[in-house]
């Protein structure tokens, strides 16, 4: 199962490899020699049942866990990230399953946590600066909450879900990894979501997409990477193959 | 204003199409600020103390200057621990660090004939270290600071006693007045600005004088310029920069922040070096203010400056409070102490009654607080 097979022949290295990647908790296999390559403006789609180690392949990436044993490579370099403030560094942005937002701090300064936006010799928080353009950006994205000043804690799961997404999409300058991203989700705002990906896509970012629904994966991702138990069962290009073959790859039934 | 509101109604457009919510007006937001409850408590205080203890003497000059004092000595180390509470930890080792650090000016000075100058500095370094590993215990084995400081609130105390009587064979340590004469860190800790205002004053007997014929206030003492010293480093920290943004942020979601690359562990070490910092700034008054060291001096004073923290607002469990508050909170304190014995309560009942004006202003705080922001 050579992995050139499965994507288009490129001259750049992708945007990111991990090779032989192995996690292990304690006892618990999380994932086993796991290898992917995702190009720049392509969408590939993670899927599995729960447990299968989605997150953990997120974490690992985001450098919020580190792997046992196997490399990563960004854009054709080793690299190794201590915690996740390395990843954004290097312009990777990730929607956590939990979102990861904080919850005490209202909606404009989770947009700029870590990264305030400063004003004058003294160095003040310019919050009137990252209030309107938070409010710019919220808009542009059609997510709706009562205020961009509300407390996180006070709006809706999907609003949260809507913050998190435009938190992400705002910064991300290479990599976007979704865990999830429309779980909470109505209808409408799926959609929206949806484009927004599209969008990523067009600014040939690569995203690294998890998601329940196999409709959604087969309407955004180019590639489909199944997992099982922490195994890699296959790597499909989405336009050949079908929902039933995903279907029973996940499973592991025929 | 026009700005704010241009502002406000760009982010507006947004939820337009949503009639069922609210516009959080400004009053409201207002209302709902953190010290909000405290400040109700102090006007609270005062009103039952401008009553009771009417004609006492309480708000004559020296009267004022009393509370004023106990006060800004409790701000001194209410400041830090509100900042380090707001982060999400405690430092229980605050008193038995006032004990500590007034040793290490106390016995270098008396014992071994440093300089007072660098027997300040040392202490202050020494303290800082203290802080420092406080906190890089917290940060390293994620064991509730609770507990970690517990531990130092020990060891320190024991120290502090054990130094003490090695040295000097003796729990209390004098000389420090006479040590300090004339030098400048003696004024930076204990002298007094603003004398010629108030023999002014005095002179047109607007406040009293001594029996001796000085005014009844000689200044403002220097303990009240480090209280307000900072508690304006600290608000200005918390409320306009960055790093206050962090110290939210830590206390309230530790993980989020660290996921966004918030230096969480760096943040709250240097808040546990804050605390040990202030404890020093209260010790080094006291010093040089009473001439002496002693191995309890501090005792509980941890838990006065948490108290007046909680009273100024913050939470226990950390990501919400002010700065200001806790100087409201410590004030109220400070009132609370003295007012009472202005009243002449009888000493044996003392802490009953401050005990129960604690409760009645932390009760009336939380009221006010949950009328105003609701549902929480
Ligand atoms: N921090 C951890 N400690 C111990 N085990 C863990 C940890 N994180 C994940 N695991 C285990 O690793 C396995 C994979 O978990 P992971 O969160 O990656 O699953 P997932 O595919 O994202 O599932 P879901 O669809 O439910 O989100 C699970 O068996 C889980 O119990
Ligand atoms: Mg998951």
């Amino acid at each position: 199962m050579p992995a050139a097979a499965q994507r288009p022949e490129h001259s750049q290295p992708p945007v990111l490899a991990l090779e032989g990647i192995h996690k292990t908790f304690g006892g618990v296999v999380a994932l086993q020699s796991f290898d992917l390559e995702i190009e720049a403006g392509e969408v590939v789609a993670l899927v599995g049942d729960n447990g299968a180690g989605k997150s953990t392949v997120v974490k690992i990436i985001a450098g919020m866990l580190h792997p046992t044993s196997g490399r990563l490579r960004l854009d054709g370099a080793d690299i190794t990230f201590a915690d996740p403030s390395e990843s954004q560094a290097r312009g990777i942005q990730v929607v956590y399953q939990d979102l990861a937002l904080a919850d005490g701090q209202p909606v404009y300064m989770n947009m700029f946590l870590g990264r305030e936006r400063v004003i004058g010799p003294l160095r003040r928080l310019d919050r009137r600066g990252m209030i309107a353009e938070t409010a710019e950006l919220v808009q542009a994205l059609d997510v709706r909450i009562p205020s961009v000043r509300a407390r996180v804690r006070d709006l809706s799961g999907g609003q949260r879900q809507g913050v998190a997404i435009a938190r992400a999409t705002h910064w991300a300058r290479k990599l976007v990894l979704m865990d999830e991203p429309t779980a909470a989700l109505g209808v409408a705002e799926t959609a929206r979501v949806e484009a927004n990906i599209r969008s990523l896509k067009e600014r040939n970012l690569a995203i690294l997409l998890i998601s329940h629904s196999l409709d959604q994966v087969f309407r955004l991702s180019d590639r489909i990477c199944v997992l099982r138990r922490g195994v890699q069962v296959g790597v499909r290009r989405t336009n050949a193959t079908s929902n039933n073959e995903i279907v029973s790859m996940i499973t592991g039934l025929s | 204003m026009t700005e704010t509101s241009r502002i406000e109604s760009t982010a507006a457009i947004g939820a337009a199409r949503d009639e069922r919510l609210r516009q959080q007006s400004g009053l409201r937001r207002l209302l709902s600020r953190p010290e909000l409850g405290a400040f109700a408590g102090a006007v609270l205080v005062f009103i039952f103390f401008g009553i009771t203890a009417h004609g006492t003497g309480m708000f004559a000059a020296d009267g004022v200057l009393n509370w004023t004092t106990v006060s800004a000595y409790l701000m001194v180390i209410a400041v830090g621990a509100a900042l380090l509470m707001i982060a999400g930890e405690f430092d229980l080792s605050v008193g038995s660090m006032i004990g500590f650090a007034g040793m290490m000016i106390a016995l270098p000075t008396i014992v071994f004939h440093w300089p007072v100058t660098l027997s300040v500095i040392f202490a202050f370094a020494g303290a800082l270290a203290i802080g420092f590993i406080n906190g890089l215990i917290v940060i390293r084995t994620g064991l509730p600071s609770f507990i970690v400081t517990l531990a130092s609130l020990y060891i320190l105390r024991g120290l502090t006693l054990a130094l003490s009587i090695l040295f000097t064979n003796r729990t209390i340590v004098v000389g420090m007045k006479e040590a300090a004469e004339g030098t400048f860190v003696g004024f930076l800790f204990s002298g007094t600005i603003g004398d010629p205002l108030f023999t002014w004053l005095a002179d047109n007997d607007i406040i009293g004088r001594l029996p001796n014929g000085d005014p009844s206030v000689r200044g403002i003492p220097m303990v009240v310029v480090w209280a307000l010293f900072i508690a304006l480093v600290g608000h200005i920290v918390l409320a306009r920069t960055k790093v206050g943004n962090w110290i939210f942020a830590s206390g309230g979601d530790a993980n989020a922040a660290r996921n966004v690359g918030v230096p969480v562990g760096a943040v709250k070490i240097s808040l546990f070096m804050l605390t040990a910092f202030c404890a020093t700034v209260f010790a080094a008054c006291q010093v040089f203010e009473f001439g002496s060291a002693a191995s309890d001096r501090g005792l509980l004073k941890e838990f006065e400056a948490i108290i007046a923290a909680v009273i100024g607002g913050c939470l226990l469990t950390g990501g919400y409070g002010s700065v200001i508050g806790a100087c409201l909170g410590a004030l109220i304190f400070g009132v609370v102490q003295m007012g009472i014995l202005f009243t002449g309560v009888p000493n044996d009942w003392f802490r009953v009654f401050l005990g129960g004006m604690l409760l009645i202003a932390v009760l009336f705080n939380n009221l006010i607080r949950r009328r105003v922001v609701g549902g929480r």
